[in-house]
């Protein structure tokens, strides 16, 4: 039961992160990375929640708070930026 | 000191979430540890201090937790909504962004209507106007007027619901002349 | 979770386990509408709102299956900051995304927000033109072709 459960998780979310990844990679525009790296980040946080359900402890739990709470910051500095930038391109 | 006087009644909020992430983070919800925390509490509030945010004084509880449970099973309709034309329809989904005028005018309610907005189905906050409180919303898979008035009647219901937990007395007053649930037209 | 489980703990495990892959399906829908949608705003969609539904049920596994009361206020907080933050850079990043003319206004069956942001833009646009009219009365249609003249002029935020 907690063989299955753990690959078929780590099977899905790996399958996840390689489609984020792939959209990093590619993804068109900047904010476009911004934003599927935001979900690699909540997979992350995922697979660090499934570890500690089927296994049982709490080591990571600070983190897992730690990263829901300032998980944004970043996107939402990358979205200033990309922001002020383009409208001083446009005020020009 | 040109401070405004911050009444404890605003602040106890504030001061009652901080004591819970305090016990959280320690993970210990004994008396003399959650003590502490609220002295911590109150000594961080003091110092670092920011402006108060504005509540009404009023918290409907009964009208809460109907509207949590709605907006419990809102999210896990939303998350099924955004995956079906992510499977589906992909390339082809056509979406829309959408003007609603609200009837508040007070940030908090503002800012409340526009997170559970964002997260409850398709629907995404673009832009804010905060001089004529309106919230510019795109829309995921709207694709005629009926569905965009499907959508201005899902926020202005949400909003009317947030007022009836938390708006002010006269804001409440204003959505019983309306005679809710009769919803406002979309007019400007 | 528990070895060769029987009763309760059985019936916790199984929900455990449907919790878990529920969860874990979420972010592949989330993946699935990055690599699917076209454009930056409906990939948002995809990319916040079945996040927030995946930790839920991650964190709601992880709670049934520690079994002791205190871990619960913790899971609670860690999901409220979830909910709080979301919407937030979501926002930021729809907003940058809007005003940077990353949106394609061929998927968009309506949109309100252009008219508002073309009329301040014309706006601005008929000031400059006439204080440029002011500036040199003999100058007939000075400025006038200002009408373009960046639309990030919008409704301040």
């Amino acid at each position: 039961m907690k063989d299955i459960v753990l690959i078929v998780t780590a099977v899905i979310l790996s399958i996840a992160a390689a489609g984020a990844i792939y959209r990093i990679a590619v993804g068109p525009s900047l904010l476009d990375r911004v934003l599927a790296s935001d979900v690699l980040l909540a997979i992350l946080g995922a697979a660090l929640a499934i570890d500690m359900a089927v296994n049982r402890h709490l080591n990571n739990l600070v983190l897992l708070v730690a990263l829901t709470l300032i998980g944004f910051v970043g996107s939402v500095t990358v979205a200033r930026f990309v922001a002020d930038r383009r409208g001083q391109v446009n005020d020009s | 000191m040109s401070r405004k006087r911050i009444s404890f009644r605003a602040e106890l909020p504030l001061l009652v979430w901080l004591v819970v992430i305090w016990g959280a983070l320690w993970r210990d919800f004994s008396p003399g540890n959650l003590v502490f925390g609220a002295l911590i509490a109150v000594v961080v509030a003091r110092i670092f201090y920011l402006p108060p945010v504005e509540l009404s004084g009023r918290f409907n509880v009964l009208r809460a937790i109907p509207f949590a449970v709605v907006f419990l099973g809102k999210v896990v309709a939303a998350s099924f909504q955004v995956m079906y034309p992510a499977i589906f329809r992909g390339p082809s989904v056509t979406n829309a962004v959408v003007a609603v005028p609200l009837r508040s005018h007070s940030d908090l309610m503002v800012t409340a209507t526009g997170h559970v907005i964002s997260l409850i189905p398709g629907s995404l906050i673009v832009e804010v106007d905060r001089s004529t409180s309106t919230l510019y919303i795109h829309g995921l898979n709207v694709r005629d007027q009926s569905d965009i008035a499907k959508l201005r009647k899902e926020v202005q219901d949400t909003e009317a619901s947030l007022i009836r937990i938390m708006g002010t007395r006269a804001e409440v007053d204003a959505l019983q002349a309306e005679g809710w649930p009769a919803m406002r037209g979309a007019g400007s | 979770m528990t070895p060769n489980a029987t009763g309760a703990d059985a019936v916790i495990d199984a929900v455990t386990a449907v919790l878990l892959i529920v969860g874990a399906l979420m972010s592949l829908g989330a993946a699935i509408g990055l690599l699917r949608f076209p454009d930056l705003m409906s990939r948002m969609h995809a990319a916040t709102k079945p996040q927030v539904l995946g930790l839920f049920l991650v964190l709601a596994a992880m709670g049934l299956q520690m079994r002791e009361w205190w871990v619960w206020p913790i899971l609670a907080v860690a999901w409220i900051f979830q909910l709080l933050t979301v919407p937030v850079s979501a926002h930021m990043v729809g907003r940058a995304g809007y005003r940077t003319k990353h949106r394609h206004p061929e998927l968009l069956s309506a949109d309100e927000l252009e008219a508002v942001v073309l009329r301040a833009a014309g706006e601005r646009a008929a000031e400059k033109a006439q204080e440029a009219d002011s500036a040199m009365p003999r100058n007939g249609n000075g400025g006038r072709n200002g009408r373009n003249a960046g639309a990030d002029g919008g409704p301040s935020a």
